[in-house]
């Protein structure tokens, strides 16, 4: 679905996307994680066609994307933090505009709204809304034609809690109607829980990618398992070497309350491969 | 087609809302009921009132819209939503361009409503021909503006010169003369007669070269920084 050849960008002399290579089969969800400044934004600009590269070749439903016509733009849905609304408009006035852009009908725009939990609030206007509704109505807008593909720029950044679940129920939603979703994100649980693979972007080149479970095996190299004793004091053990008969004498005296497995997150290898969080503490 | 018609309707629900747009196209017709209404004065040339103000709403209305409604789109990057969208730059400027026109042109038949019926549609036809020059204007400052802020500074100056140069023209010669280059001064000579007989060549020349100026200035600056 989308295909990503040797792709650079400089901006001056600062090369934000060094040499990008990757492909996206039909169907599943991408995610492309990074701090920021990682280049994640301008790789989602070069995909829907806003920003050139300056090497390479991006091909987006086997077409290049620098010729994409009108109608293949009409099946890309995108969302992104810049892209604003009509701050004077009411929330399915927002929508109509587009509506009659891509010739749905109007009808469409109640079933978006509804969506995305926005149902009530169609006649507010968009300036009124907080910014998880704020969102939403991006959201909303992105999907109302029923796009095949589905770019999303840090969908949930800066949302509470509800606002993001409600997020994710929508974009797995239209996973499972068969669209190909492809988002940034700096937000590793997000990552975790949404994408069938991940990519790692650390100054413009990807350092890693594969599915979160892969990854997360593939670096689970010490394999500790960290168990609450009834005494109170947890322990840290590694399954090979001399630990596994201390843990195999906690096992036996029956002084273990409970035991987990210690596999790394994508935050930890993110930062065993960059040396660098995700996140902002 | 229906994507100009779109953004021509999206305007036209946007006017009711923007109050600064609105006020720019209410404003003149509005004054020139008043005035033409409240005011006399002793040798005071017929429908002077009319005259004066129609110079000035050509000046100043369809700039001052035209470049307020792309650079906020801009700054608000919901101009990038509509290409997204597959909306064509010259589908969006038609549809602002011609969704200002229109409105530009209904306040310009009620100021038309002091003046004789024989009158009326030569004076619509001057305020038409000014509205598209000054729209074309008003687009090269919108595309030059990267948000409303450098919209507004570089309107001001403009504005100014198109919209008062005429009426300070009729107090000064030395002004008179230096206004003689701009296109409204050029109509209010001919709205001062009121005929097709008061076009001359140098009327014509001159809005001639000020429309050339204008259309090349905007090819300039739309391949040197498009609708971005």
């Amino acid at each position: 679905m989308i295909s990503c050849r040797n792709v650079s960008k400089s901006f001056r002399d600062h090369k934000v996307l060094n040499k990008i290579n990757f492909d996206v089969p039909e169907g599943v969800i991408v995610g492309l994680l990074g701090p920021s400044g990682a280049g994640k934004t301008t790789l989602i600009k070069i995909l829907t066609g806003q920003l050139l590269s300056d090497e390479g070749k991006v091909e987006v439903m086997d077409r290049d994307v620098t010729k994409l016509k009108g109608a293949d733009k009409n099946r890309f849905g995108i969302m992104m933090d810049q892209f604003g609304f009509y701050e004077r408009f009411t929330c399915s006035e927002n929508l109509k505009v587009f509506a009659d852009i891509y010739g749905i009908p109007q009808s469409k725009v109640t079933d978006s709204l509804k969506d995305v939990g926005l149902e009530g609030a169609s006649k507010i206007k968009a300036s009124d809304l907080s910014k998880g509704m704020k969102a939403r109505l991006l959201l909303a807008r992105a999907l109302m034609h029923s796009p095949k593909i589905i770019f999303l720029d840090e969908p949930t950044s800066g949302l509470d809690p509800k606002s993001m679940r409600a997020i994710h129920e929508i974009i797995l939603k239209r996973k499972k109607e068969g669209c190909t979703v492809f988002l940034t994100t700096h937000n590793m649980d997000e990552a975790a829980m949404l994408c069938d693979n991940v990519m790692l972007l650390n100054e413009g080149t990807i350092v890693e990618n594969g599915s979160p479970e892969e990854l997360c095996r593939k670096y689970n190299r010490d394999k500790k398992i960290k168990v609450s004793l009834s005494d109170g004091v947890t322990k840290e053990f590694k399954q090979m070497g001399q630990d596994k008969h201390e843990l195999a004498d906690l096992i036996s005296k029956g002084m273990i309350e409970t035991i987990h497995s210690e596999e790394p997150t994508l935050e930890t290898i993110f930062l065993e491969l960059t040396g660098k969080k995700l996140q902002e503490d | 087609m229906q994507k100009i018609l779109v953004i021509f309707k999206k305007q036209l629900r946007d006017t009711v809302r923007n109050k600064t747009i609105l006020i720019q196209f209410i404003l003149f017709p509005l004054l020139t009921l008043i005035m033409e209404n409240a005011v006399t004065l002793d040798n005071m040339p017929e429908h002077f009132f009319t005259k004066l103000f129609a110079v000035m709403y050509i000046g100043m209305a369809p700039v001052t819209s035209v470049a307020s409604v792309i650079s906020e789109e801009k700054e608000k990057d919901t101009l990038r939503v509509l290409m997204m969208a597959n909306i064509k730059p010259w589908q969006y400027l038609i549809g602002v361009g011609t969704h200002v026109w229109t409105i530009c042109m209904l306040g310009a038949l009620l100021m038309s409503t002091g003046l004789p019926a024989s009158e009326r549609p030569f004076f619509l036809t001057v305020m038409a021909i000014g509205f598209i020059i000054s729209v074309i204007l008003g687009a090269c400052i919108g595309i030059a503006s990267r948000n409303q802020m450098m919209a507004t500074s570089l309107v001001m100056p403009v504005m100014m010169v198109l919209s008062f140069a005429p009426m300070l023209a009729m107090f000064n010669d030395i002004i008179k003369k230096g206004a003689t280059i701009f296109y409204t001064q050029q109509l209010k000579t001919v709205f001062d007669e009121m005929s097709w007989s008061t076009f001359s060549a140098k009327n014509i020349t001159v809005i001639c070269l000020n429309v050339i100026v204008f259309v090349l200035l905007f090819a300039v600056l739309y391949r040197k920084k498009g609708l971005e």
